[in-house]
């Protein structure tokens, strides 16, 4: 192989510096989200049709444009129970760390907070 | 044959680093600004745009312009031109990326720029603005590339290429008639709210670009061996459309002020008298107004007389003209527009430090894709001399 | 390896359509979930909201009797609504403020006027145009004309911050975050949102409110210097006051046809 001593040399470096993350985090505790079930049963009815953990940003990005676009601000859902679109009564309600640490574990920062009120820590 | 661009002389890569240099300065100063937000630029809840926008508005009649080298040569068979035309719509592609970027580091949420797509409203001039200076875009990218090509390898251009050259006159057109109807279909604008503005638009753009062409092209003959007008009279013929241009510019202007101060309306009088006198003690944008004036008058002398094929009056000429243009829309235009605001009071607009860095690296990162593309046909041409 | 361009080519798009379909798939099966159920979702207005066809205001400048009267109103709105106090003009936002007759009713001045006339206060704030030139503009539809009521909203969430409804705007009614407005809002009112920086705002007529069947907060706070209401309903109060009364409105010469109406020697002379 032409310079085939070198192109071995490339490769380990360059897989050496893609692991790096992994064997940072090596043997650290996973801690998962903690998500308490009656507050993940709470947050699923909204709307038993879709998997809510899933699908939840489509729906409220509806909601979002239901609301500000066209004024409807009641939604009614798959099962006739009418619930007001609102972020702020949806994280308030809950009054809990639900929303905020599945996200945090997920790594997923919706702007949503940057204006809405959230629960405690969502806002940074 | 972007190959073409990669080799030069130790002089090409020493300006293309500095101009890296300075784009590395912009974009920084970017990144503070897109952190920070436009509070950091001189804009305001009164004057709300400010050089972002104007250097744009300028820019679309910079780019427009290479239609006064395409039509002459393509469709009236303006042979003279042949040389020149590459290096118009060099600069137009330039231009127009220019113009995208401004309007890009002028908006206050950046990341949500594609709603103009998502969100389409017929109503909207800018809409209409973002589609024609696409498509400004890739029709000299297609015509500019294919033409070059086509010389590189000796052949005459494909003919696909024929009816996109012809596209491309309206099109350029229209890339200012729009520009010039964002701001002149707004109520309570009374700088803006003018008929002849897309016509005013039009001849100093006609007059601004061009200048900056034939700037460019002697530019082009001092440094390499090619030279865009080998005493054929291109740049002449070219400097007669120049001054014909101008004078059509300042006699719009001239038409504009004789409606505001004959009609003797105040709201219609008001900017112009902030931009030659001043407004209840706000003097800032006077200077600018009158180095205009006198900047568009000595240009325009310069190219009536003889004194246009003079070795070192010409450029002064062209550069007085390119100047008086720049001040005027490319400064005063669009901050006048907000002076007196709507409840007739004054609030001048300064740019900041960072502002100007932005707008400094915008043109930087210009003068550098003018600099690949001229070096890419320039090398063409010099190989083909050989 | 004997792939050559043209098959991976061939390979690459075939796994991509595929990706696609799958996603068709997905997207059939969660329908077919959503059919199961009672019945389909759909979205309702507050039973309780107060509806109109066109929302209008007249302002009764006779009953803002002292400065306090005017603070009183400003406040309402900007305490509810989150409205950051940069402390400097060239940030500044506001959605309803006050200026002298001078300055707000431009062309209706004349060099006679008494100081006292000059400098009259009147409230300000978006004229909610039945033809209003910021709407026209925005690129985005992030400005908008509720077809029911008439009342010109805001979508923060879509606009870009081009500010091209600020150089439309004759009336000056639009206000953009040139700053992070958070840190700048004494005390944030959790119910409404705060709005990020790099987007244009202004009155929304309390849209917020009317849903609650609320009028707007600074109609509330006015005592009945602000007379709100539907100016397509005849016996409305302030459709009898505008048919009846010498009422003014800004720059109507522009034909954008404000829905704020100044009443001007009300009740008693001003």
């Amino acid at each position: 192989m032409h310079k085939g001593g070198r192109i071995i040399a490339s490769l380990i470096i360059f897989v050496g510096l893609f692991t790096i993350p992994f064997f940072y985090n090596m043997g650290k505790a996973n801690a998962g989200p903690e998500i308490d079930a009656q507050q993940l049963a709470n947050f699923q009815s909204i709307e038993p049709s879709i998997n809510m953990v899933a699908n939840h940003p489509q729906l409220f990005n509806q909601w979002r444009n239901q609301f500000v676009q066209n004024g409807q601000t009641v939604y009614v859902n798959s099962e006739g129970k009418s619930i007001d679109i609102s972020l702020e009564k949806l994280a308030g309600d809950s009054s809990n760390q639900f929303c905020v640490s599945c996200h945090n574990y997920t790594a997923v920062k919706p702007t949503c907070w940057d204006c809405h009120s959230g629960p405690e820590g969502a806002r940074k | 044959m972007f190959e073409k661009a990669l080799t030069g002389s130790k002089r090409y890569w020493a300006w293309i680093f500095f101009l890296l240099a300075v784009i590395a300065l912009g974009v920084m100063a970017y990144l503070r600004q897109f952190n920070e937000g436009l509070g950091l630029t001189g804009m305001s809840r009164d004057v709300s745009w400010g050089l972002y926008i104007a250097q744009f508005t300028f820019l679309v009649g910079v780019a427009a312009s290479a239609v006064m080298l395409v039509t002459p040569y393509y469709l009236h068979d303006f042979k003279r031109f042949g040389k020149l035309v590459i290096l118009g719509e060099f600069l137009a592609i330039a231009a127009v990326i220019m113009c995208i970027l401004f309007i890009f580091v002028d908006v206050g949420q950046p990341m949500r720029i594609l709603n103009v797509l998502l969100y389409p409203q017929l109503h909207s001039v800018m809409f209409y603005d973002m589609c024609v200076l696409a498509g400004y875009l890739v029709i000299n990218l297609v015509v500019g590339w294919t033409t070059l090509g086509a010389e590189k390898k000796g052949t005459p251009p494909p003919k696909w290429v024929k009816p996109i050259i012809y596209l491309s006159i309206p099109w350029a057109f229209s890339i200012h008639t729009v520009t010039a109807f964002l701001y002149a279909g707004l109520p309570g604008r009374f700088f803006w709210m003018t008929a002849i503005m897309a016509a005013r638009f039009l001849a100093s753009a006609f007059a601004a670009g061009p200048a900056l062409l034939i700037l460019l092209a002697l530019l082009v003959r001092k440094l390499s061996k090619f030279d865009p007008d080998p005493g054929i009279g291109a740049i002449q013929s070219l400097v007669k459309i120049i001054r014909y241009a101008m004078i059509a510019n300042v006699f719009f202007y001239i038409c504009e002020v004789f409606t505001a101060f004959y009609s003797n309306s105040p709201d219609e009088m008001a900017p112009f008298k902030y931009v030659f006198f001043g407004l209840d003690g706000h003097t800032s944008l006077v200077p600018f107004m009158w180095t205009a004036a006198v900047l568009a008058i000595v240009g325009i002398a310069l190219l009536i007389f003889p004194t246009r094929e003079n070795k070192v009056l010409l450029p002064i000429a062209l550069l007085s003209i390119f100047l008086a243009n720049w001040i005027d829309k490319g400064i005063v235009l669009i901050i006048a527009g907000f002076v007196p605001n709507s409840f007739e009071r004054v609030t001048e607009y300064f740019p900041s430090g960072n502002e100007i860095s932005i707008v400094v690296g915008i043109y930087a990162i210009g003068a550098l894709i003018i600099t690949v593309l001229y070096k890419i046909a320039i090398s063409v041409r010099e190989q083909n001399q050989i | 390896m004997s792939v050559n361009r043209r098959q991976f080519l061939k390979r690459a798009g075939a796994l991509t359509a595929l990706g696609l379909g799958g996603s068709f798939v997905l997207t059939g099966i969660r329908g077919k979930i959503a059919d199961a159920a009672s019945q389909t979702p759909s979205y309702q207005k507050q039973k309780q909201g107060l509806v109109a066809k066109h929302w209008a205001m007249v302002v009764d400048m006779s009953k803002f009797k002292t400065e306090e009267d005017i603070e009183r109103v400003i406040q309402s709105c900007d305490t509810i609504h989150n409205i950051p106090d940069f402390g400097n003009k060239k940030d500044e936002i506001k959605w309803i403020w006050k200026d002298d007759f001078e300055h707000t009713f431009t062309e209706s001045k004349n060099e006679y006027l008494t100081e006292n006339f000059k400098e009259l206060p009147f409230m300000i704030m978006c004229n909610h145009c039945e033809n209003p030139p910021c709407v026209k503009a925005c690129p985005t539809g992030a400005t908008f004309k509720r077809a029911d009521d008439g009342i010109v909203m805001m979508d923060y969430h879509r606009c870009i911050g081009c500010r091209f409804c600020m150089g439309a705007c004759p009336f000056g009614a639009r206000s953009f975050n040139y700053r992070d407005p958070k840190p700048h809002i004494k005390t944030i009112n959790p119910d409404f949102p705060t709005r990020t920086i790099g987007v244009v705002e202004k009155c929304t007529f309390c849209v917020e409110r009317l849903e609650k069947g609320l009028k707007p907060a600074c109609v509330e706070a006015s005592k009945g210097g602000l007379i709100f209401g539907d100016l397509d309903d005849t016996n409305s109060e302030v459709r009898k006051i505008i048919s009846s009364k010498f009422t003014i409105r800004r720059k109507s010469e522009l034909g954008t046809q404000p829905s704020v109406y100044y009443l001007v020697g009300g009740e008693e002379s001003v």
